[in-house]
């Protein structure tokens, strides 16, 4: 959670969003469980070209 | 005219008009003044169009060709992020209402007002849909018509509040993870969200452009198609509406489920559910005889891909109104929205690469079966304000789980009927999933357990 809680100050720096010291709980929450579903979904193999679902058409 | 007013259905409201039996302006007049004495409990609709609508239903009376029409005379109302010319849509927010008002109608108004409907109103729902619940920080909660204690669920809570207590019989809403499907299941009305793509979400205020879908919520199997067919058909002014023509289900109807074949979702889709959301399965599968179980691969991780593409999205979508004026989000909202902003893009492509691989393992399980049962949501209504439940003895965060069996669902666009099962004390919701196109065999489906008289919408103890 360290590690989160030095990552959202930065990427809110770094994105312009403010960051109220009442909000950062929460956030850091919100931001661990989507990386948590995030890893779910990137430990599942698939080939390299495997493509993603939107398809540009020009 | 049959079913009692407030409780008419909108076929039976359209034959009655048509018949000369009733005036459009008499059945607004009706839809008005219920909207006036019951919305202070339920706080569906956040405006009234009065003055538009009694200038409709004028236009209806005076022309025996449009009381001809397939909805003629039929009060609505639609999800406060619809555009609605001359209102702002606001889409649940506060920050919106300083947004210059809409200047034209949603084409889907649009296309009901075509065949005879009538808007009366816009209506509450989750800020900037990003919600279960139907609970709103700016407006206060949906209250559930069959216990004002209880949520609407969400994001459409309006939606579905409006239609479970006899307001009007037909709601427009939006669905991106469940938005539909949960709050039709707590209030114990249909509800139908269409494949990805079919209807048009040109002049609606987004929330997650790859997966958001509009649909509607009716008391009958028969209205949902009638707006359904209604509102389908190509429409340039959204890049995801398909070029595909309208293809009618209100003929298919009453083809009966002989042929089907029907199969219930197991696996995932029977894990984390209470005793009731099984108990309106097994009703219903029971209904169908359908002995076959079918799995949905990796369910799990399809529900976890959709969630990671709705933060992000909504995040990305938010991300100026964030950085200028994150104090007047819903707090809850805004919180989730920031963290979402932050994601790194990797992982949201991996998420988009694992959608595909997902829709086609479940497209592959449609060349077996017609149709997949599942449960619409674990539980029935929860309490407003209630933030955990018990599963399995165990105490979960209660949000974010509400939609854990519709999430896997639209994830890959499929069309899905809500049917209500009326148990009690309170009704719960089960979903007819069929493939891509094949809204006319979820309705045939639904229709048919409507007749077997397995799903209907009770009637709430509203006045």
């Amino acid at each position: 959670m360290a590690a989160l809680d030095e990552y959202i100050v930065s990427a809110a720096a770094a994105l312009g969003l403010p960051l109220d010291e009442a909000w950062k709980p929460a956030v850091t929450t919100n931001l661990e469980v989507t990386l948590r579903h995030a890893a779910a979904v990137t430990e599942f193999k698939l080939p390299d070209d495997a493509e993603p679902a939107p398809v540009f058409k020009a | 005219m049959a079913g009692e007013g407030a409780w008419a259905s909108a076929a039976e409201i359209a034959r009655a008009v048509a018949a000369g039996e009733i005036s459009a302006a008499t059945v607004v007049d009706d839809a008005l003044a219920r909207i006036d004495k019951l919305n202070p409990a339920l706080n569906a609709f956040t405006a009234v169009t009065v003055e538009r609508a009694r200038a409709k239903a004028r236009s209806i009376d005076a022309a025996p060709d449009e009381a001809k029409l397939p909805l003629a005379g039929v009060p609505f109302a639609v999800k406060n992020l619809f555009d609605v010319d001359g209102i702002a849509s606001v889409a649940g927010s506060k920050i919106n209402r300083a947004y210059p008002p809409a200047n034209r109608d949603s084409p889907l108004i649009e296309r009901l007002e075509a065949a005879g409907a009538i808007l009366v109103g816009a209506l509450n729902m989750g800020e900037y849909a990003y919600d279960f619940t139907g609970e709103n920080a700016h407006d206060g909660p949906s209250r559930n018509p069959h216990d004002l204690t209880r949520m609407t669920g969400g994001s459409s809570g309006g939606s579905a509040g409006a239609v479970a207590g006899g307001l009007v019989p037909l709601t427009l809403g939006s669905d991106t993870n469940g938005s539909i499907r949960v709050p039709s299941s707590f209030c114990g009305i249909f509800g139908l969200k269409p494949t990805y793509g079919r209807l048009t979400r040109a002049r609606t205020f987004p929330f997650v452009a790859s997966l958001d879908h509009l649909g509607s919520f009716a008391r009958t199997t028969r209205d949902l198609a009638l707006s359904y067919d209604a509102m389908q058909g190509p429409d340039a002014d959204d890049p995801a509406c398909a070029q595909k023509p309208a293809r009618p289900t209100v003929p298919q109807l009453d083809r009966g489920i002989e042929g089907l074949r029907v199969a219930v979702a197991g696996g995932y889709f029977r894990q984390g559910a209470f005793p009731e959301a099984l108990e309106a399965l097994d009703r219903v599968a029971e209904a169908l005889h359908v002995v076959d179980e079918i799995e949905l691969p990796e369910a799990a991780r399809a529900r976890s891909a959709a969630y990671v593409i709705t933060a992000t999205e909504a995040g990305a979508l938010h991300l100026g109104r964030l950085r200028r004026q994150a104090r007047d989000f819903d707090p809850a909202v805004r919180d989730r929205l920031i963290a979402g902003a932050m994601v790194p893009a990797a992982l949201v492509n991996k998420a988009q690469i694992f959608r595909r691989w997902y829709r086609d393992q479940v497209l592959k399980l449609f060349e077996h079966c017609d149709a997949i049962l599942a449960p619409a949501t674990p539980c029935v209504a929860p309490k407003l304000g209630q933030q955990t439940f018990v599963v399995d003895g165990v105490e979960m965060p209660l949000r974010p789980n509400i939609g854990i069996y519709t999430q896997p669902i639209s994830f890959v666009g499929l069309p899905v009927v809500a049917v209500p099962v009326p148990l009690l004390p309170l009704p719960i919701g089960v979903q007819i999933i069929c493939a891509p196109w094949r809204e006319d065999i979820a309705l045939r489906v639904a229709h048919a357990l409507e007749q077997m008289q397995i799903a209907a919408a009770p009637r709430p103890p509203v006045p």
